[in-house]
């Protein structure tokens, strides 16, 4: 992951614009969409009015006790906002990197056949403009004719330029990407506004944020516990006049606002936006925060083979020479090189590496006078004719079994036997020639990525069950599949087997993601769950899919599902968190309510807290700086480890549920301590 | 006192055992499969011929519900014109007057809730007539639509994707048919053989050892009492229900009928693992239930037969433990036992005076029904403890990071909403009545008077006595601390709004629940999934209801029961 990790979580400039958000925030209007919050908002103007009224009158407890209580729930309010507000400050943040590739540009905007030079902000959808080298693109868009080189490290970060083409799948084009050679003409495909980045801004900046489907069923259940304790707290009073104890305001809003989940509360919009954000570092711009969410519950992933599971080309792996031929193994070794001179293939130049570890050089060979032999369709072979007459072809093994039978030659048994199994380890055989006689066979190897087996391991812990889809035939397909570690294939790949698959996952009830660029991707992105279009990709699969993945990594699907899990499990293990606080301050509080009144209760005094007053200040004081203490938490989410789901609830039990009862103990009583002093 | 707590050692021990085979049992009724009780195929076949029903009718959710909301409110009036005309009716030999039509209004509410509070005495407020077809038919009827729409429940999971749950006809029908009636025959046939009466004559007049006359009532009592106890119904035949010598005459029949209590709960827990062939599920349901259970038992054993500290104080010996308000045939151990067995079922007999356990034990008794899903009652006491699990998988979804699902099916907003208004409504209707009464009694006590000035312990007992009430009242439990004049307009108002609530909201909440889950798409397991039959799981449900249900009454519980206990 292309993660900034050296900056630091709360840089000056955020927090301060973060700080100014929590007072603009306490707005009731935005206020209410966190309902939680609302009632400790409500709760705050009531001590308000309290503290006003102990001017007057010290029924309801000292003036200094209910300002303290006034400025603790302030505060407390404040600290809420500012996680929602820093989680917002880092989003837009990161977005403004990105934003800056796409700062006013000149476009050679194309009008009746005449050029006209505008501003990249006048370009509509439909203009077309054109680039040459050296331009920056000044808006997204479809290259409608020529092909180019572009330099995308301005979004990628990848420095090695690539090449863009109308016409099939690499016709993308992104604003603030520069053209290094040729010209293209492009046709604009977003409003100004409207691309993706633009979209993505709007996400994290709260305009157009809507809650998930998942925050909406946590909100509702939140909103279930507060409202069961405003009936506990409410119901108090009645239950304490029977009793003839006095209870003042500011003790039952205390009470109150401690026992609600303020903790959760208060961040869990910080939790969404930061798993937006968090995607967004991982380069993956995404369109909604539910198709992060949705990540999380990923049960199939379609890999392609290249790329993601193998290193994009097949690599010569070893050389096994004929022993019919009585020639020396380093003989072989040169006629292979030399059949390689000509082929600048990657595979060709694999045989020339591989050369090298025998100690062969390019320089050793004498090719003065000789003719190259180019691969064509039709002889399915390439190779040199050498000076002194000597012909070296190399081949796929029909077309040299043709070559060497018509000459009248026998194609060694042996060679057919090693052939076959190559073959079947998933390799793919050459054959060579040497002056129409079988001199040997190269074995090319597609090389798994290292350290992929461990991801798809990983994965298969996760729950995920991974699939490679491959052109290859199914025997090739099984070996690699089997090698990789992955659970399924698709061999011989069409387009739509894709979509097949998907659509037979999901009758199966299970969310699948998948990662496209083509075309015709687009309707399989379009079914899948997650879909993730490369930025490199056609405009249409781009709209297909629900992410963009604006490095163009075919692995970046397994960090979009920790993304994903991650902001589940930080939502779950905070409330969990939140909940379980309740117990200690239950222990700290109900005790400092009726101990004047009735002090047999002073036995309930487990924390043996100073007394009521500071026991009362203390619960709220740590209601309030947990949320500032958990809000690096909540921004960098709870770490995943694949191990299982039921020893993730096991770990995340103990960790926020059983340290959720304990810590506040232990906080409670460290700020009785101090608060003592003053009480 | 050996003895003693080796009786309540054997009495659990013959619960958790034959609580296995009668689960298995159920699961094949509702199943319907083939098992020896299919001789009442004929039977069954004739009621459905003459009730005009279709048994092999799929009802969707909505139906069932309708269907069962229905029932209950024709049984309703049916009760109500039986009592209102008894006098009028065949088998009075005491002559006994009718219900006068609030009175009528009070008994039918609360037995056709399943609640069985009772505002009246057995022996003079019914006739023979009406403990059968009204008190003994609401009490096969009320237990049977909690199993049936359990059952609902059952068959909708284990249907992968469904619009419909199965049919609440057939489901209650067969809970009657094959369970609770051949039950309440064996219950029944020992409590005869132990002397309890059976027949239709009037009170018998006995001379008494003085020398003097003593009326004694009689009548089907044996008949009533094993579908009271079978059925988590609890109004008993005499008003002073199990501690009557002829309702409960040794402590064989005690235990019998201790036993009656919880065997249908328990069994009902285990028969879900086996209709859903998920036995490791019901199983770590099942612990976590025990388990409350028995720390509830622990408890008010040590406290009732430790004795009151402050009868130590007088110097008065209490080898017996604390025996106020309990009978000698029984001793202070089996009161304990069975004051946890009838609360954490909806149960409500008892064979003691709750209002005269210790205050720690009437805490427990409260806290059972507070949380009323420790096994509770048939039917509806496991359909409480699945919202609190669909309100744990929610949360622990979330920690394993998936969106929450239970039992291959998503949780999502709409569940969540019905689940949290469910586990909402308990506490809210428990403590606000409470706050209301403790608000008049503070601020109004003219009305209080003019009621006749509700509670005979003031202090920290009487609040106990009002929170009792209402928690009696919302866990459908009956039973009360006998200390409160509850017979007054605002008594029998209050707690009968809240008997209503109670009963039918819960139900046809859980019944939504389940009902729209089936209707969504079946997601198979994977090792990403939640396992919710893990003792990880049992435990986090566990903390779940121990926070929401039980913390919440902490407040209250610290000014009465626990005040009283430190006061002690």
């Amino acid at each position: 992951m292309k993660e900034n990790t050296s900056a630091s979580l709360f840089p000056k400039e955020q927090v301060i614009e973060s700080l100014k958000q929590s007072f603009v925030k306490l707005n009731p209007k935005v206020m209410i969409k966190n309902p939680i919050m609302f009632t400790v908002e409500v709760s705050t103007v009531i001590m308000l009015l309290v503290t006003g009224y102990s001017l007057f009158d010290a029924s309801q407890g000292s003036f200094g006790y209910n300002l303290s209580v006034f400025i603790i729930l302030f505060i407390t309010l404040l600290f809420a906002n500012f996680a929602e507000a820093i989680a917002e400050a880092r989003g837009k943040a990161q977005a403004d990197s990105l934003r800056k590739t796409r700062e006013e540009t000149p476009a050679k905007r194309i009008v009746k056949d005449k050029i006209e030079v505008v501003t990249s902000s006048q370009l509509r959808k439909g203009d077309i403009f054109v680039c040459e080298a050296g331009d920056v693109i000044p808006a997204d868009g479809e290259i409608i004719e020529g092909l180019a080189s572009i330099d995308e490290s301005a979004i990628t970060g990848e420095s090695a330029p690539v090449i863009r083409e109308a016409g099939g799948d690499k016709s993308s084009v992104t604003g603030g990407t520069k053209v290094l050679s040729d010209q293209i003409k492009v046709l604009v495909t977003t409003q100004p506004g409207e691309s993706f980045l633009d979209k993505m801004i709007a996400l994290v900046e709260g305009a157009s944020r809507k809650k998930t489907p998942n925050e909406i069923a946590l909100t509702i259940l939140l909103a279930g516990f507060t409202l069961v304790f405003i009936i506990v707290c409410i119901t108090l009073k009645p239950f304490a006049d029977y009793s003839h104890t006095v209870i003042t305001i500011a003790s039952l809003i205390s009470l109150f606002v401690c026992l609600i989940p303020t903790t959760i509360g208060g961040l869990l919009s910080a939790i969404g936006i930061a798993g937006m954000d968090r995607a967004l570092r991982a380069n993956v711009i995404t369109k909604s925060g539910k198709a992060v969410e949705t990540a999380g519950d990923i049960d199939t992933l379609l890999l392609d083979k290249t790329g993601t599971i193998t290193i994009g080309n097949r690599k010569a792996t070893k050389f096994y020479c004929t022993p019919t031929m009585n020639m020396e193994f380093h003989e072989f070794i040169r006629y292979c090189m030399l059949s390689s001179v000509s082929d600048n293939t990657p595979e060709g130049k694999s045989i020339i590496e591989l050369a090298h570890e025998s100690n062969l050089h390019m320089r050793s060979l004498d090719t003065t006078g000789a003719r190259m032999v180019k691969f064509s369709a039709e002889t399915k072979c390439s190779g040199i004719d050498l000076a002194d007459g000597t012909e070296i072809r190399k081949g796929a093994y029909e077309a040299i079994r043709k070559i060497v039978e018509s000459a009248g030659n026998k194609f060694p048994k042996e060679t057919e036997e090693l052939v076959q199994a190559i073959s079947s380890n998933g390799g793919t055989p050459l054959v060579v020639c040497v002056n129409k006689q079988v001199a040997g066979v190269i074995e090319l190897q597609d090389i798994i990525k290292p350290g992929i087996q461990e991801r798809f391991e990983r994965l298969r812990k996760m729950g995920v069950k991974t699939v490679m889809v491959t052109g290859d035939n199914p025997l090739t397909a099984k070996y690699i599949a089997e090698k990789a570690g992955v659970d399924d294939f698709i061999a011989e790949a069409k387009p739509e087997d894709k979509m097949n698959y998907i659509r037979r996952e999901q009758e199966a009830g299970k969310l699948v993601a998948m990662m496209g660029d083509g075309t015709n991707d687009a309707p399989a992105l379009a079914q899948a769950n997650v879909g993730v279009a490369m930025n490199s990709g056609t405009q249409a699969a781009k709209e297909a899919g629900n992410m963009v993945d604006l490095d163009n990594d075919p692995t970046k699907l397994i960090e979009i599902v920790e993304i994903g899990k991650q902001l589940l499990m930080t939502r779950g293990t905070l409330t969990t968190f939140s909940i379980a606080n309740d117990v200690a301050k239950y222990f700290a509080i109900v005790p400092a309510l009726f101990m004047v009144a009735i002090p047999e209760l002073a036995a309930l005094n487990i924390m043996h807290l100073h007394s009521p007053e500071s026991a009362i200040l203390s619960a709220i004081i740590f209601n309030a700086i947990i949320i500032p203490i958990l809000i690096p938490l909540a921004l960098k989410g709870v770490k995943y480890k694949p191990i299982g789901a039921s020893a993730l609830l096991r770990r995340n039990l103990l960790i926020y549920g059983f340290g959720g009862i304990l810590a506040p103990f232990i906080g409670i009583k460290l700020i009785d301590m101090i608060v003592g002093l003053f009480f | 006192m050996n003895t003693e707590i080796l009786g309540i050692a054997i009495q659990i021990i013959l619960l958790v055992v034959l609580s296995y085979p009668l689960g298995k049992y159920i699961a094949k009724v509702y199943k319907g499969e083939k098992c020896w009780s299919d001789f009442m195929t004929p039977i069954e076949n004739f009621i459905y011929k003459v009730c005009g029903i279709d048994p092999k009718e799929e009802m969707g959710w909505k139906k069932f519900l309708k269907t069962l909301l229905i029932l209950n409110a024709f049984w309703f009036l049916w009760g109500m014109v039986l009592l209102v005309i008894q006098h009028l009716l065949p088998l009075n030999p005491d002559g006994n007057g009718p219900q006068t039509p609030d009175q009528a209004f009070n008994t039918c509410i609360s037995f056709m809730v399943n609640c069985n509070l009772q505002h009246y005495s057995g022996e003079s407020g019914l006739t023979y007539f009406t403990q059968l077809f009204v008190i003994m038919l609401f009490q096969f009827i009320t237990a049977a639509t909690g199993m049936a729409a359990m059952a609902g429940i059952m068959k909708s999971i284990s249907l992968k994707t469904t619009r419909t749950i199965g049919n609440f006809w057939y489901f209650l029908v067969r809970s009657c048919t094959r369970i609770l009636l051949p039950l309440s025959l064996i219950v029944g046939f020992i409590l005869i053989v132990q002397g309890t009466p059976m027949g239709f004559d009037g009170k018998m007049t006995i001379p008494t050892l003085e020398g003097g006359e003593q009326t004694v009532s009689q009548g089907p009592t044996a008949a009533i009492v094993p579908i009271k106890q079978l059925g988590t119904n609890g109004g008993g035949y005499f008003g002073v229900n199990s501690s009557h010598p002829l309702e409960n005459p040794t402590y064989l029949t005690n235990m019998v009928e201790c036993w009656s209590i919880l065997i249908i709960p328990m069994a009902m827990v285990l028969a879900f693992g086996f209709y859903l062939k998920r036995k490791k599920l019901a199983y770590s349901i099942y612990g976590v239930m025990l388990f409350a259970f028995l720390v509830g038992v622990g408890i008010n054993t040590y406290q009732e037969m430790n004795g009151n500290p402050r009868i130590d104080d007088m110097g008065i010996a209490q080898e017996n433990g604390a025996m106020e308000g309990k009978e000698i045939r029984i001793g202070s151990g089996d009161t304990a036992l069975w004051s946890i067995v009838t609360t954490v079922t909806s149960n409500g007999s008892v064979n003691g005076m709750h209002d005269s356990t210790m205050p720690l034990s009437g805490m427990m008794e409260m806290l059972n029904m507070q949380i009323n899903t420790w096994f509770g009652g048939v039917g509806v006491g496991w359909m409480n403890y699945y919202t609190f699990i669909i309100i744990a998988v929610f949360i622990s979804g979330l920690m394993v990071g998936r969106t929450p699902e239970f039992l291959g099916k998503k949780v999502e907003a709409r569940e969540m909403k019905i689940a949290t208004i469910v586990a909402l409504l308990h506490p809210f209707v428990i403590l606000v009545g409470t706050a209301l009464s403790s608000y008049l009694y503070a601020h109004n006590p003219e009305f209080v008077e003019s009621e006749g000035g509700w509670l005979n312990n003031p202090g920290f007992h009487g609040l106990s006595e009002m929170l009792y009430e209402y928690t009696s009242c919302a866990a459908n439990n009956g039973s009360g601390f006998e200390g409160l004049g509850d017979n007054t307009w605002f008594w029998n108002y209050t707690c009968g709004l809240v008997l209503i609530l109670s009963r039918f909201i819960p139900i046809v909440g859980q019944v939504a629940i389940a009902g729209l889950l089936a209707e969504k798409k079946f997601i198979p397991e994977s090792a990403g999934t939640l396992k919710t039959d893990t003792v990880t799981f049992g435990v986090m449900t566990f903390a779940v209801i121990f926070i929401i249900a039980a913390l919440s009454f902490f407040p209250v519980h610290a000014l009465s029961t626990i005040a009283e206990h430190f006061s002690l």
